[in-house]
């Protein structure tokens, strides 16, 4: 059931994403590039899932508890620091070069380019990087507070 | 890179968006859980006995057979045109994955789930990275020319 029922959510989510055009990187470029060939399609985009997902949320929070699982698992952390927003610049650059983000890229997989796999690949080279140098950086800091204490 | 005209599509783009609105609060219904392509992604390649990896898996495999399921309706596979080159790619493709691991978050999880919950971090992240998208794509066609 926990399976059938995320697979269906994959597939709508990826069907949603292909129709909607933000798996295609010129068209994801183009809206970006308002002093050239601008294209405002992704608005659209953007204002359907959220409208969609604001009042959905809406609904759905007001319950005890999801269908399938004893609790609802929401981000506690409502701290503004400099990694959340560093890390928001760094993905904005990268989008801006390659023109595909990890929400647009995964489902594309499914047309099985090879450009779509390159990009799959170096996205998931960037994420073990990242992920290894938080943990160095936090075995450091991990360090320093063992020797100041 | 060369940019290439693309057709402004409001209809198609505001039902694909709703789709993925759809799918987002289908997931917080079901598993409480936020739909951000980052965490289902890095959920997967970090394998695990987590508990969250079989239903990360199953909606990412569920992502891959959407534009199969385009191709089934409508006989066509949906347009990928990739106005960028390979080197390109590789290197906007690394910095996207650096920047959603430290963001904890992209388009999906920040630009919808969480500006849906009027989450702040999720609020600054999204100003962060489309200013930052912008940015580039300004300096990349108009300043260097490309």
């Amino acid at each position: 059931m926990r399976l059938f029922s995320s697979y269906l959510i994959g597939l709508i989510f990826g069907i949603g994403i292909s129709i909607s055009g933000m798996a295609n990187p010129a068209k994801v470029l183009n809206f970006f590039d308002v002093a050239g060939n601008w294209d405002p399609s992704l608005i659209f985009v953007m204002g359907g899932a959220l409208v969609v997902t604001f009042v959905g949320y809406r609904a759905v929070l007001r319950r005890a508890a999801p269908m399938i699982e004893a609790k609802f698992h929401l981000p506690e952390n409502r701290n503004l620091d400099a990694r959340l927003l560093g890390g928001a610049a760094v993905f904005g650059i990268g989008w801006g070069i390659a023109g595909f983000c990890p929400g647009g890229a995964s489902p594309a997989l499914g047309t099985g380019r090879f450009d779509v796999i390159a990009f799959v690949a170096a996205l998931t080279a960037g994420i073990f990087a990242a992920k290894a140098m938080m943990a160095l950086t936090g075995a450091r800091a991990a360090r320093v507070l063992r020797r100041e204490t | 890179m060369i940019a290439i005209d693309t057709i402004f599509t409001p209809w198609q783009s505001l039902a694909g968006g709703a789709l993925i609105g759809v799918a987002s609060v289908l997931l917080m219904l079901t598993l409480g859980r936020i739909m951000g392509a980052t965490g289902i992604l890095a959920g997967v390649l970090t394998p695990t006995t987590h508990p969250d990896t079989g239903w990360r898996l199953a909606v990412l495999v569920g992502m891959i057979s959407g534009p199969l399921a385009v191709l089934a309706l409508t006989g066509q596979m949906p347009e990928i045109q990739v106005p960028v080159s390979l080197p390109m790619l590789l290197v906007g493709g690394f910095l996207v994955g650096i920047g959603v691991t430290y963001g904890s978050g992209c388009t999906s999880g920040h630009g919808i789930c969480g500006m849906a919950r009027l989450s702040r971090r999720s609020i600054a992240a999204t100003v962060t990275f489309m200013v930052t998208t912008g940015l580039t794509v300004f300096i990349i066609r108009h300043v260097l020319g490309a």
